[in-house]
This record gives C-alpha cells, sequence and structure tokens, in this order.
C-alpha cells in the first residue's frame, strides 16, 4: 500500500499532515515532500495525524529527524493519533523523546502557539 | 547534472546491471542502486540472488558471467562483472529497504567435499550464501522464534541505510584507567519480569537504554556487552518434549554469524523485520549511554564461526572460500583452537582485512569505544595453527588510524592451550583480561596462606606481568560470564551444572571458591553475613587495586546461578538479571556504589603507569609501601596484608590526593593493625569497614569519620578496612 499524504496549513501557523498508508523507503520521499512544504510555509508547529498509517519502517524515522532539524528546535512536532505499532516503534528507536504523543488533535493545546 | 554512473550498461531480464566497484566488498548503496562485491579466491562461478523479504525463492537470479543484453540495443552481449578475485556488479532501481541477497558460488576446478567429511573445498552451487560483509542479517529477526530449517537460506543478507542521526555524538574517550567495567548481556540485563521494562521492549536494545539511569547510579562508566553480532540462538538446541521447551539454547553468543550486523533478536525493532531498524535502535542505546558518559566494549569474537566443522551448516564463510577463512590440517581437516569446531584464519591477509574492515565499520558506524577479543590467543596463529613471533593482524589492530583510540582487550588465551596473560603480543595497546589477578583475588579472599606477596602485584597492577606495558594493561576481575558469580564464588566450592545436561563435565573444576560453610542456600544467618561481607571484601580489593577493574552484572545485588559456573545455554532465570534483588540486597548495591565512588574519586587508586614502591620525589613516604598487623612489617606468608598509597605520586607525581590505607585481613579472627605514622598535619578518617554491618560498613566521600585511635584499629575477621589520611582542616 502506498502513502497518502496531505498538508493543510491552519490559520494560526500549524501544518497539519495527514499521512495514511506504509511510511518506508518508497514514500518517505512524499513525506519529505511535506515537511519542505511546511518549512516554505514557515509553521510554527507541525501535527502528524498517523490514524490511518499502519506501518513505519526506519526510512520514516529518518523522515521525522529529517522533520526536526528542518524545521529547528523551536518547532514542536505532535504525533497525534498514532496507532500502537507506530508509537511502539518511536519508543524503541527513542525518538518518542524528541516529539510529543496525542491520541487527539486538540486544537487548544496545539494552535496556541 | 545527471550523474553517468546512475545508468545501467547491461541488461538481465529487465534489471539494470554496470560494473559494480571492487570496494567495498559487501552490498553498498550507490546513487541509483546497489553496489555488490564479493571475493573469493577459488570460486569461478558466481550468482546474485535477490529475493523479497522473507521469501523462499528469489525473484531474480543475475549471474556474474554470461550473456546479458546491451542497453540501448537490446542485442545479446558476453560480459564478466569480476574485477581480479572479485566479483562485483552495481544493481540499478532497487527497492533496497525491502530486498534480501545472497550468492551461490562454486569452484570447477576443485573437488567438492560432501557433508560430514575432511575437505579442502566446501563449494556447493546448490547452498545460498550469506555475504560475510551484510550489514544486516534476517532469518532471525525476533528472538527465540523457532526457525523453520527448512527454509534454504537461513541467515539473510539485507542492506542498510548508513544515515543516522548521532546529532553530535562523540565517544567519551575515557582514560582507560579511569574505566569501572560492567560485562553485561543485552538481553539477561532486562529480560526478567522483574525489570519493569514493557514486555515488547525486555532483553533489548531499548530496554537497555532504559536502564542507564541504574549504570549511572552504581557509577559504571563503561559497559562491555556480550557477543552483539548476529548469531543463532538455536545453534545446537534442543527441544524437551517433557516439559515442551526448548533447551541448551546458544544464549552466550559465542559464535557469529556475521561480523558487520548486529544481532536482530537484540533488538525490540527486530520483530518487525525491517532490519534496518535494528541498527538505528543500537545506535540510539549507544548514543544516549554517551550522552551519560558511559562508554560501549563490545566483545567480539573472531577466533570461529556458527559454521562449526565439516559436519556444521553452510552459512557463508566455507562456501565462499574455505581454505581462506578456516584454518585446515593438509586432509581437510579443521583445526580447532576454538573448541567449538572451527577455526578462522586470521592472520590470512584477506580475513585479516575483514576483521579491520569489520571493527573500522564498527567503531566508524556505531560509535563503539573498544573491543574484548574472545580467545584473543588464536588471533595470534599462523594458518597452521603455530603461535607467530609477530602476528599481523595484532599488529595491525594496534596501529590502525580508525581504531586508533579503541581500547583493545585481550582475552589472553585459547582452547588450543596458548596461555599469554602477560605475554601478549600488546604493541604498546592491548590490554588484556588478567586471568591470573582472578585466581589471586579468589584465593587471597579464601584466606589461603601466602598468596599476600601475589596480591602484592596484583594491588599494583601485575608489574610482574605487564613492566612497561603500565598498569592499564591489566583488566582486573573476580568474575565474569565464564564461572562462578560473585554471591556464587562465596557459597559454593563446586560447580552445580546438572541443568546444562552433561553430567557436570563441563565448566571449569578449579573455581578457588570458598561456599563459608556450607554448600549454597541456608539459612543461617552467620553463613549469610560471612558471605556478604565477603563479597564486599572482594569488590574492596578489585577497586583499590592499580589497573582497570571490570564487575559481572548483577553481582552488585548478589546475582546467584545456584552454583552452576557455566550458563552459557540457559535462556531462563539463571542469566536474567532478577531486578527484585535490587531491594533485598540494597545493602550490597549501596556499598558498590560507595566502592565505585571512593575509586572515581581518589585518582591514586587509577594510575596509568606501575608504581615504584620509591620516595623519588622526596616526600618522605614511597609512592606505595608495605605492611602487616605492624605498619612498615608485611607478612608475606600469611593471609593479611595492608598497604598505603601517597597521594603525592598521583599520576606520575602531577596531582595530589589524600594517602590512602587499605588492611586486607583475611585471616578468621579480628586483629589490631597498626597503621604507617602521617605527617603531623593529617590524619586517619576511616572510608570503608567490610566488618561492620550496613550501613556503618561505609562514610560517603565527605561525610568519613575521624578515627578516635589514630595509632591501631581492630579490622574484624575476614575484613576489609580502608582508611583516608587527609589534612586537618583548620
Amino acid at each position: 500500500m502506498s502513502l497518502k499524504t496531505i498538508l493543510e496549513m491552519t490559520a494560526g501557523g500549524v501544518a497539519k499532515i495527514q499521512l495514511k498508508g506504509k511510511l518506508d523507503a518508497g514514500t518517505a520521499d512524499d513525506f519529505q515532500e511535506r515537511i519542505e512544504e511546511a518549512a516554505g510555509h514557515k509553521a510554527q508547529r507541525i501535527a502528524l495525524l498517523l490514524e490511518g498509517l499502519t506501518f513505519m519502517a526506519s526510512a520514516g524515522l529518518r523522515t521525522l529527524i529529517f522533520a526536526k532539524q528542518k524545521m529547528g528546535a523551536t518547532v514542536d512536532i505532535y504525533v497525534i493519533g498514532a496507532q500502537t505499532q507506530v508509537i511502539e516503534t518511536l519508543e524503541m528507536t527513542g525518538l518518542n523523546h524528541s516529539v510529543v504523543i496525542r491520541d487527539i488533535y486538540d486544537p487548544a493545546e496545539i494552535e496556541k502557539v | 547534472m545527471e550523474r553517468i554512473d546512475a545508468h545501467p550498461t547491461h541488461l538481465f531480464k529487465g534489471h539494470k546491471i554496470r560494473p559494480g566497484k571492487p570496494y567495498p566488498f559487501g552490498a553498498t548503496l550507490v546513487p541509483g542502486g546497489v553496489n555488490f562485491s564479493i571475493f573469493s579466491h577459488h570460486a569461478d562461478y558466481c550468482v546474485l540472488l535477490l529475493f523479497e523479504k522473507g521469501a523462499p525463492e528469489p525473484y531474480a537470479v543475475i549471474p556474474f558471467r554470461g550473456m546479458f543484453s546491451k542497453v540501448g540495443t537490446n542485442e545479446p552481449e558476453w560480459a564478466d562483472f569480476r574485477i581480479g578475485k572479485v566479483f562485483t556488479m552495481t544493481i540499478l532501481d532497487l527497492d533496497h529497504e525491502n530486498i534480501e541477497y545472497g550468492y551461490r558460488m562454486d569452484g570447477s576446478s576443485y573437488p567438492r567435499a560432501k557433508h560430514g567429511e575432511p575437505g579442502i573445498y566446501r563449494f556447493d552451487p546448490s547452498q545460498i550464501l550469506m555475504d560475510p560483509y551484510a550489514k544486516s542479517i534476517g532469518g532471525r529477526d525476533a528472538w527465540g522464534v523457532v526457525p523453520d530449517k527448512s527454509d534454504p537460506y537461513q541467515h539473510r543478507s539485507r542492506i542498510v541505510f548508513d544515515d543516522f542521526d548521532w546529532e553530535g555524538d562523540r565517544p567519551p574517550e575515557l582514560p582507560i584507567e579511569d574505566l569501572v567495567i560492567y560485562e553485561a548481556h543485552v538481553r539477561g540485563f532486562t529480560r526478567h519480569a522483574s525489570s519493569g521494562i514493557k514486555s515488547s521492549m525486555a532483553g533489548t536494545f531499548t530496554g537497555l537504554r532504559e536502564k542507564i539511569p541504574y549504570l549511572k547510579e552504581l557509577g559504571i562508566n563503561c559497559i562491555e556487552l556480550m557477543p552483539i553480532f548476529e548469531f543463532d540462538e538455536f545453534e545446537h538446541s534442543k527441544y524437551d518434549e517433557a516439559s515442551g521447551k526448548w533447551v541448551k539454547m546458544n544464549y552466550w553468543g559465542y559464535s557469529t554469524v556475521g561480523f558487520f550486523a548486529p544481532k536482530a533478536g537484540f533488538a525490540a525493532t527486530g520483530r518487525i523485520g525491517d532490519g534496518t531498524m535494528v541498527a538505528d535502535e543500537l545506535k540510539t542505546m549507544i548514543k544516549e549511554l554517551h550522552r551519560n558518559d558511559i562508554e560501549v566494549i563490545l566483545d567480539v569474537v573472531f577466533n570461529h564461526t556458527a559454521e562449526g566443522n565439516e559436519y556444521g551448516p553452510i552459512i557463508s564463510y566455507c562456501g565462499i572460500d574455505n581454505p581462506t577463512y578456516y584454518m585446515l590440517t593438509p586432509e581437510g581437516y579443521y583445526y580447532n583452537f576454538s573448541g567449538t569446531g572451527n577455526t578462522l584464519n586470521c592472520n590470512n591477509p584477506i580475513v585479516r582485512n575483514m576483521v579491520l574492515d569489520a571493527l573500522r565499520f564498527w567503531v566508524a558506524e556505531y560509535h563503539i569505544d573498544g573491543f574484548r577479543f574472545d580467545l584473543a590467543s588464536i588471533l595470534s596463529r599462523d594458518p597452521f595453527g603455530a603461535p607467530m613471533a609477530n602476528p599481523p593482524l595484532l599488529e595491525a589492530l594496534a596501529f590502525d588510524p580508525v581504531l586508533g583510540k579503541c581500547k583493545l582487550i585481550a582475552e589472553a588465551w585459547d582452547a588450543g592451550g596458548l596461555y599469554q596473560v602477560g605475554s601478549f603480543p600488546a604493541y604498546g595497546r592491548w590490554a588484556e583480561w588478567n586471568g591470573k589477578s582472578r585466581d589471586t583475588y579468589r584465593r587471597f579472599l579464601k584466606g589461603d596462606c601466602g598468596m599476600a606477596g601475589a596480591m602484592s602485584q596484583i594491588i599494583q597492577g601485575s608489574p610482574n606481568l605487564y613492566r612497561g606495558r603500565g598498569a592499564t594493561a591489566s583488566i582486573n576481575f573476580i568474575t565474569c560470564h565464564d564461572g562462578f558469580t560473585l554471591y556464587d564464588t562465596v557459597s559454593y566450592n563446586n560447580k552445580h551444572n546438572s541443568a546444562n545436561l552433561e553430567d557436570n563435565r563441563d565448566g571449569a573444576n578449579d573455581n578457588n571458591s570458598w561456599n563459608c560453610g556450607w554448600e549454597g542456600e541456608t539459612e543461617d544467618p552467620a553463613i549469610n553475613a560471612l558471605r556478604r561481607r565477603q563479597i564486599k571484601n572482594a569488590v574492596s580489593m578489585l577497586m583499590v587495586s592499580q589497573g582497570v577493574p571490570m564487575i559481572l552484572q548483577g553481582d552488585e545485588v548478589g546475582c546467584t546461578k545456584y552454583g552452576n559456573n557455566n550458563t552459557y545455554c540457559h535462556d531462563n532465570e539463571l542469566n536474567w538479571l532478577d531486578w527484585t534483588l535490587v531491594e533485598k540486597n540494597y545493602d550490597l548495591f549501596r556499598f558498590f556504589k560507595h566502592i565505585i565512588a571512593l575509586r572515581h574519586a581518589h585518582p591514586i587508586l587509577r594510575n596509568g603507569c606501575h608504581l615504584r614502591n620509591q620516595d623519588w620525589k622526596g616526600t618522605g613516604y614511597a609512592d606505595i609501601t608495605w605492611h602487616g598487623t605492624q605498619a612498615w612489617h608485611a607478612d608475606w606468608n600469611g593471609n593479611v596484608i595492608a598497604f598505603m598509597l601517597n597521594g603525592s605520586y598521583v599520576k606520575e607525581g602531577y596531582d595530589e590526593d589524600d594517602f590512602i590505607y587499605v588492611a586486607m585481613n583475611m585471616h578468621w579472627d579480628a586483629l589490631p593493625f597498626d597503621m604507617p605514622m602521617l605527617p603531623p598535619e593529617y590524619q586517619w578518617l576511616l572510608s570503608v569497614n567490610t566488618s561492620m554491618p550496613s550501613p556503618e560498613d561505609i562514610f560517603p566521600p565527605g561525610q568519613e569519620r575521624i578515627l578516635d585511635n589514630q595509632q591501631s584499629m581492630l579490622v574484624g575477621g575476614r575484613s576489609v578496612a580502608i582508611l583516608l589520611g587527609r589534612k586537618k582542616q583548620s
């Protein structure tokens, strides 16, 4: 299954990126392009909506790290609604310490920049 | 600008191919594709097989020599993708994250040895061979999952990225004399249900990472991991019908399948079957250890491989080039200096380069800080097994630029009887597991008379063995994975290895242990108190010795293996650290913390060079002086020794420390010890007294107790006392 990515910028400067499918070496470039786009919009925060993401391979992890570097230390990355497998992958590789993991998208928290 | 090297020159059944590059060996990501390169001195036939991950059959079989199609014209063209004796080609447009690869090889000029029979060449084109340079190996992705023995390709080469974000990680590069090494097993460290680690991550690199605060609290600044190169936990394993369990697992892992790939079963991410995340997980663990100023040393096994002898499986090396990779008799039998069936031909230039490449890879790619070489004396043997005066592999390792700041530690013996403790070809670099220090510590600890002289050498970092090499050539230890735990050393006179199902024949018989009056577990409070004291005595002796101390995982909380001194085959509580012991034996843990902190706080305990037993600065006291129950009168024939270190001789006299006086009374009765007289402005403070029950056995740094009697102190039977001679505060 391929990856579908949708980027939406909120008025408050949050880049909401929806990912559906599998994030692996074959699809990581699509995700990276959305990150580049978000950077172009000078996003204040990134919210990754991962309800539909079924698998994340190491290429996906690398793209997350790329996102952290690209956006800079001041831009928080929220991981929203990730499935257990994806969260475990983040935990196993220590990336859970570099992102904010939430079950649902809470505008009151995330859009309060 | 588009690069020409991303364009194919040939096609083979739709696969786009370019001539490859011979170096580096292995599978390397290059622009637009993957470069495959494999050496064989004797093979004249080689095909590359590409699989989807886990698939039993390859989806592509590409020969290195044969009829291809020319790109552009589609005309048939003969091509031979080989440079010298290296088969190499670049395949373009591969989904490299989702494939596995292997080779088939043959040498038509050479006779093929049959399975179970001796032979120089073991070519078998029906076998699929793993790449010796594979950076990731599939087939045993999750620990303990019973393998499908009908799979024609059991250990499968995979391709990994090498773009991990180290976030500026640098190896701590701690001076070796400052290390306190903790020997640990990745799985055993957190597999026990009491570890508090999530079950999906227990027994893995992630689990170990979660326990870094524990190591930090203990004072560890170097963790030495038992083998983490890919191995097969089911090698030689047996299924026990009665219990319905697999028994006799290859738990310790001293049997390498691939020298470049981390053990997938030690990674929580291994279960995903992805392969490449295993590397990420291990690197994250190392990065986090480094952030906590903890170095990582790998226990590496280059003396043999998992292929065994003529009855063993053909996994890789023997099917690629048997006489290059292994030491063989003229009849084609395997020399067996490892005791496991075969011996890697380490001083063959090809194998030597493979060892160097592997170690450089682990340093450059995984930021590893050092290596402990299992049965390292084998590395000094020539292709026929004779010890070499100037072994090129050991010399090359010592002078290698990439390994320039690594710790290199030899287990300076092998199973063929070559014992080189004190005489290992060191080239100014190598340190050794000092097996003689282990024996001396143990014999002195149990009260053998006449050991004081030998102890005095160990306390100084064994200048009798390492003169000219310095104290740091000596890795001091009392216990390691091989043999009794410290608790068992003071609880058993004899090994109890029946669980190994070898009629108690396996394991060492010369344990130099003493059970304190009862074999094994007892409710006798006096015996249990004595055992605790002996454990404290042991670690005290270790921590006040010059050289580099190493402790075994779990000794700090009184781990037992119930007298089994060879638990290589047990994936169960015998090898899993029981974390409830931290609370149960908190006094031991507290004592270990204190004695390690004492070592860290006092550089006089950590000189790189040997002390001279002289007052060459004219301070009034030699750097080290020897005493008995009477000051200045050592009794070399008894079971008592005391010594004083002069803090003016730190780091060859360039730094200052307290005086340190240590009285070791391994006699059964309490004895009065007269301390040497200090300069008038100094006084004695008590730091450690193992004869006292916890918490009076230690006084933390800065809270040491000033002794009322500055001339003499009563040291309890089988006890160690440590005093600091410090300037009085005005």
